[in-house]
Formats: C-alpha cells, sequence, structure tokens
C-alpha cells in the first residue's frame, strides 16, 4: 500500500514521519542526531531507503550520514568539502573581498537516475557532486568561475547556494539558486553557467536589474514541465516559461510577496503554494495569520488557505527548505515551521492539521511517496 | 597507550564510550594523538581540526592534566601522563546556551 515519508531538519535533530495514503496518523521517529543542526536530508528517488543528510555544527563542523535502510541506521560518509583549486575571493558585507570558505552544507539533492550520484550546495556558495554515494565530493567549479563571483555577497544568512533543481528529461540541465547571488542555469552537467536573472527587480541593490546579486529565495518546477520555474524572491513572486531566459512578476493579490517557500502541486503544473511573510524586517505571517497562498492559475490569482492554520497570534517563519509535497492523488502539500510546527495537508492544501506541535524549529521538509 | 576523552557528539559519531585509547608510536603530542584518532575512528576527521588546515576547530577546546593545551603547538610532547596513559587527553565542547 502506498505511503509517505516525511524528513524533517530541525535546530536540534532529523525528525522521520510516516503514514499511509490516507494521511491522517502519523509515526513519528526521533530526533535522529539528537541536538544537532540538521539542515537538510532527502531520499533518492531511484531508491527511496537511501537517505542523505546534511548536519552541521558549529562545533564540530560538517558531517555528511547516509541510510540505506529508510532512516532505520545510518552511516558516516565524506565530509570534506575542498574548492577547486585557488578559491579566490567573493564580497564580504563590508565591501572588501572575502576569501571563499566552506561553512555547511544547505543542501543535498540525490539525482533522478542514479542513487549513488548527488549534489550539494554549500555556504560560501558552491555547488559539489558526489558520484560513490556521498563518500567524496568534487566541486563544479564552474559556477563560482562565472564571471560574476568575486562580486556575490552574502545575505545575513550567509552566502548559500540553497536550491538544486535537476531536470528529468535531461539530468545535465540544472538550475541552482543561491542568497544574495540569484539563479543560474547549466547544460553540461555543471561545467559551465550562465546567470537566468532577467526581469528580476531588486530594490536592495544598487542597480535593481543587476545580472546578478538579486536574493533569490526558492525556485521550483514541476517535473513535466522543467521550462517553466517559479521563484520566491526576498521580495516578488516570479515565473519564467523559457527556462530563465525572462522572469516576470506574478505576485498579484498577497498580502506580502515577501516569504521563503514555493512549490508546485504534483499533478497540477499550473497549481503552486507561497506562504507570505510580512516583510523582511518582521520574519512572520502578516495580521499573525499562517496562510498558505495557493494558485490555480500559475500565479497573479492567490486564495488564502487557512482551514487548521492558526488565524492569531502565529508569529513563526517557514524557511525557504521547509516546504514539499507529495505526489498522491489528491496532493500532499508539507510544511515546517521556526516554532516547531509541522503542517500537513492531504487534499491540496484546502485542509491542514499538524502533524507535530512542539519540534526544534524546522530547518527542512523533505516528503517520499512510497510504493 | 594513550587515553582520549571525547565529547558527547562525537561519541555518537563514533559510536564509543566517553574514553577511548590508541596507541601513538614515537613522540606523543597532540598532532599524532589527534591522527592516531582520526585513523582509529574516520568518521570524526573534520570534526575536530580542519580537514586541510588541521586547525582546532574553534569551538574546541584541548585539555589535559589541568591544563590548557588548545593554543599549545601541536607538535609539543604531551605530559608524561599523558603519554603513560595516567591520565587523559581531553577534547573538550565549548559551554553554549541555546
Amino acid at each position: 500500500m502506498t505511503s509517505v515519508r516525511v524528513l524533517v531538519g530541525t535546530r536540534k535533530g532529523a525528525f522521520i514521519m510516516t503514514a499511509d495514503g490516507k494521511r491522517d496518523k502519523w509515526q513519528i521517529s526521533g530526533p535522529h542526531f539528537g541536538g544537532l543542526e540538521i539542515f537538510h536530508l532527502k531520499g533518492s528517488p531511484v531508491d527511496p531507503n537511501r537517505i542523505y543528510v546534511s548536519q552541521a555544527s558549529d562545533w564540530f563542523g560538517q558531517v555528511v550520514h547516509r541510510s540505506d535502510d529508510g532512516g532505520n541506521s545510518w552511516t558516516t560518509v565524506g565530509n570534506e568539502f575542498l574548492y577547486d583549486g585557488v578559491p579566490g575571493t567573493h564580497q564580504f558585507y563590508d565591501g572588501t573581498p572575502h576569501p571563499w570558505e566552506f561553512r555547511r552544507v544547505w543542501h543535498l539533492e540525490p539525482s533522478p537516475v542514479d542513487p549513488d550520484l548527488v549534489y550539494a550546495g554549500v555556504e560560501d556558495a558552491a555547488l559539489f557532486r558526489s558520484a560513490d554515494g556521498g563518500q567524496t565530493w568534487q566541486e563544479l567549479s564552474g559556477l563560482r568561475g562565472h564571471g560574476s563571483g568575486a562580486t556575490w555577497m552574502p545575505g545575513a544568512g550567509g552566502l548559500g547556494l540553497h536550491t538544486i533543481l535537476i531536470d528529468p528529461h535531461n539530468p545535465d540541465r540544472l538550475f541552482i539558486a543561491i542568497s544574495a547571488a540569484g539563479a543560474f542555469r547549466t547544460v553540461d552537467g555543471g561545467q559551465s553557467w550562465q546567470a537566468i536573472n532577467r526581469g528580476l527587480q531588486s530594490d536592495y541593490i544598487p542597480d535593481p536589474e543587476a545580472e546578478t546579486g538579486h536574493c533569490v529565495h526558492r525556485i521550483a518546477f514541476h517535473p513535466s514541465r522543467p521550462d517553466t520555474l517559479f521563484m520566491q524572491k526576498h521580495w516578488d513572486v516570479l515565473r519564467t516559461d523559457n527556462a530563465g531566459d525572462q522572469w516576470h512578476e506574478i505576485s498579484g493579490n498577497l498580502p506580502s510577496d515577501f516569504g521563503f517557500v514555493i512549490d508546485v502541486h504534483a499533478h497540477e503544473p499550473e497549481t503552486i503554494y507561497v506562504v507570505p511573510i510580512k516583510s523582511d524586517s518582521e520574519h512572520y505571517p502578516p495580521e499573525g495569520k499562517l496562510r498558505v497562498y495557493r494558485s490555480h492559475t500559475g500565479g497573479n490569482e492567490w486564495e488564502a488557505l487557512t482551514r487548521g492554520l492558526p488565524q492569531k497570534d502565529c508569529y513563526v517563519n517557514v524557511l525557504r527548505d521547509a516546504m514539499a509535497v507529495d505526489t498522491m492523488d489528491p496532493c500532499g502539500v508539507y510544511f515546517g515551521t521556526t516554532g516547531g510546527q509541522v503542517y500537513a495537508s492531504a487534499d491540496g492544501g484546502d485542509n491542514w492539521s499538524a502533524i507535530v506541535h512542539d519540534l526544534p524549529a524546522v530547518l527542512s521538509v523533505e516528503v517520499q511517496t512510497l510504493p | 597507550m594513550i587515553r582520549v576523552i571525547v565529547p558527547h557528539h562525537l561519541r555518537n559519531l563514533a559510536g564509543t564510550g566517553a574514553e577511548v585509547t590508541v596507541e601513538v608510536e614515537g613522540p606523543v603530542t597532540q598532532r599524532t594523538v589527534l591522527d592516531a584518532l582520526e585513523a582509529k575512528y574516520p568518521m570524526l576527521r573534520g570534526t575536530i581540526r580542519d580537514h586541510v588546515t588541521r586547525q582546532r576547530r574553534p569551538f574546541l577546546r584541548f585539555f589535559a592534566c589541568m591544563e590548557d593545551l588548545s593554543h599549545e603547538s601541536p607538535d609539543a610532547p604531551l605530559p608524561e601522563a599523558v603519554a603513560t596513559g595516567a591520565e587523559p587527553y581531553r577534547i573538550v565542547g565549548a559551554i553554549a546556551g541555546g
């Protein structure tokens, strides 16, 4: 019988939540790696029992774990992320050149075709690749070597590469996003890269239409339409229908177009979800109401989804890697908050309930649909 | 035989108890002890010292015989009591709230 497995990374460990296809009764295991910051964990689409975990700690640095049995047991794999060649510099907060320094893995993206192939997006922003199940990592340095690399500057949260999308029809085509450099595309497996930020407007940088420097928070696509990307930027929600060559804004009637997450319904490529956040100075929902907004029209026209979500006195945030969808029918939608709640909807967002209320602050949410 | 006390999270990572033992041939220094520890428990590589520079991670300290050795040369001999196993070499995580 089909079931789902939700993988949750928090400030103090990882949690794994499972349910059958009805998605109303949940079993929770964890904390795995209790007390340690789990930035992200994600399963292989090819072998769902293979799960990769990024554990980051100010004390003990980066550790990567792998499970080959769906999270019942873990093996520590490679944690040596060495920049290729002489790393050079990017801009620091004060505008001075700052040497590239590895800090943590923000996001792990397993290949859709090979369980041993996995990508890692790291801070300071770079893309690494492992072809041996995470044992060894090699930088795809063409990204940092993009002509703009020396001008990239961190946002307050760090210079992190947080989004990795792999075109399921062409695994050599990848899209990535960096805060605060922007979105980039490769069509040759990561050897060379092109900035894809035309159409973005960011008033917080000297040239609001610059080629790079935009604080992209998240991009998402539907696997059947990899030329159509949706973006939640620091401000503004946008879409492109030509793989990033040109973006246009679709914020429409959102109460705020600031936010972090964006995702796409598993069966409706024009149905998308965001969680508006009041502003970049106030990282909580407008009016203290936690609302997911859904558009059935690929943007511009949005409806608030509130049933089962707190509609007063709610001041949590939903971080950029903390929303996911399953592929059940109807589609399940999941997100986690900095208040430690993980909410699930088994009907595409119409109704919500909390799987759990009191976890540590949630950093990431992924979901696997299991046969 | 050198006794090494490791902090909670590294015990979990290495699958050990609080104290582990390592063998060091030749001079017993912080470098040779940590090299031996990482050789015996490869999963600890990068968690105590930087992979490349071999510098101590900033939030860790190294103590032995009631002395803070964190800023000593990694190649300086450790106290005789550590070399003989009478006293442990301690890897300590910085205390912190949150």
